[in-house]
């Protein structure tokens, strides 16, 4: 498995996407198959995965959205992507 | 507890060019013409707003609809996520790119054999080089293609070949699917039930390639029921996760719920989708565990396996509300034993030898 890093650039793999669920009114990752209920941090993560952004200009974008420290942000994002990676719903290009 | 639907099978037509006897709709067809356009998309929307996030579009043949990428579209602007699960047969060059217009997010097609020779024999029509195409053309159209091969005696020999095979074809997902024995299964299962050797060692090779495809291709491959001693988690629990619609318009706790004789399914004609789920007695009937009898009541396991598959209590024992006998506990546990026991002898190691299908019944379609 690819080993994800700063320079990183995440996308959704090929056949998953964003949506939201309307019984709960919460983010979801659908492929086919299956479903990963998100929590608010995962989908701004993810909706931010677009082949273009770095691991580091995602950790900036979030940060100076919701006002957190880059340092315990970054632990979170690489939580998150390494995840989805093994589950093979996020790539790295 | 309130139970919400997270998938919704939409089956759109009983009809299909293959004649597959392993097929799990029904041996004998439901009375009354197929839903309408007008009807889908109703009933597309009203799933979503229950909850619904996945919709699987399969039949018979969803592709004997016309209006089949109207309904991928429907779905789509519902916010669903779309897959086709399809024998590929009618996928052109033209259907294939318009599916793809209306959203269509993933394919399924299945697959006889690896070899073209052994797979028509088993879908009863030549098909084989019409599916081969087809994967290739849902592959370079860039959807992500899932291969679904039923297993059976006259098939599971060729595991390995068959997972070669789905891997050159550039499959993501291979379901390797053990046939279920329900309508034209069940009346064929003493033809196609594998040998207790051959599941030994389809779960070796199953087990071996899950490791080397890992990260490329994901393998699945459940040990069949008959095999087990546990019963599978039919459905996640009945009326917990999942709803079919059938041709007509009968919605189903689960595809092959038609087995149950005595349980009435309401119709997407005269209720809506929201009162069958909550209201209707076919959905409220083993919802839960109050219907449970020994030993499934006293069971720790009730909240795993839900007892089992109701209908495949209902075709062995009788009594839909039985613990599946493919629980060991079961006290039909013998009726399934013996049958699998009188299957030994009759599973030769060497394939399909000319006329070995002659014990099977193949299906036919409805009635025009």
């Amino acid at each position: 498995m690819p080993v994800i890093d700063e320079r990183s650039r995440p996308v959704l793999a090929r056949g998953t996407r964003l949506a939201m669920d309307k019984a709960t009114g919460q983010p979801v990752l659908l492929f086919p198959e299956g479903v990963v209920h998100l929590s608010p941090t995962a989908h701004a993560i993810l909706s931010r995965c677009d082949a273009e952004s770095s691991v580091q200009a995602i950790v900036a974008a979030l940060s100076q959205e919701y006002e957190a420290s880059e340092t315990e942000l970054k632990a979170d994002v690489l939580q998150c992507l390494e995840e989805l990676c093994a589950r093979k719903l996020l790539i790295l290009v | 507890m309130n139970y919400r639907p997270y998938l919704l099978l939409a089956e759109l037509t009983h009809r299909c060019p293959l004649h597959c006897p392993y097929c799990s709709n029904p041996a004998s067809y439901p009375a009354g013409g197929e839903l309408t356009t007008a009807d889908w998309r109703r009933v597309i929307g009203e799933a979503a707003e229950m909850g619904v996030l996945h919709v699987g579009f399969s039949g018979g043949e969803p592709l004997q609809r016309v209006d089949l990428a109207e309904l991928v579209a429907a779905a789509r602007t519902a916010g669903l996520y779309t897959n086709l699960i399809t024998s590929a047969i009618g996928l052109s060059p033209g259907r294939a790119e318009e599916l793809r217009n209306a959203g269509l997010d993933s394919v399924q097609i299945s697959f006889q054999s690896d070899q073209a020779e052994l797979g028509d024999a088993i879908a009863g029509t030549r098909a084989h080089a019409r599916k081969l195409e087809a994967a290739r053309l849902v592959c370079g159209l860039g959807f992500p293609l899932t291969i679904n091969v039923v297993l059976h005696r006259w098939n599971i020999g060729r595991l390995e070949e068959i997972i070669r095979f789905a891997e050159e074809l550039g499959a993501e997902r291979l379901e390797l699917a053990n046939t279920q024995y329900y309508g034209w299964a069940f009346r064929n299962r003493g033809s196609l039930l594998p040998s207790r050797n051959q599941i030994a060692g389809a779960e070796r090779i199953a087990s071996k390639a899950k490791v080397q495809w890992a990260g490329k291709m994901e393998i699945l491959f459940v040990t069949p029921d008959y095999y087990s001693k546990r019963p599978k988690p039919c459905m996640n629990g009945w009326g917990r996760r999942f709803l079919t619609v059938n041709p007509t318009g009968d919605v189903l706790p689960c595809p092959t719920a038609g087995e149950i004789k005595g349980l009435r399914f309401d119709n997407v004609r005269s209720h809506s989708l929201s009162w069958i789920w909550t209201e209707s007695d076919a959905f409220n009937r083993f919802r839960g565990t109050q219907w449970m009898p020994d030993p499934c009541r006293s069971c720790e396991f009730r909240e795993a396996d839900f007892g089992g598959c109701r209908c495949q209590a209902a075709l062995i024992t009788g009594d839909p509300g039985a613990t599946d006998p493919a629980c060991a506990l079961s006290p039909y546990r013998e009726k399934l034993l013996s049958f699998v026991d009188s299957c030994q002898d009759s599973v030769t190691s060497g394939g399909a030898a000319a006329g070995a299908f002659q014990t099977l019944a193949f299906r036919e379609n409805p009635p025009a």
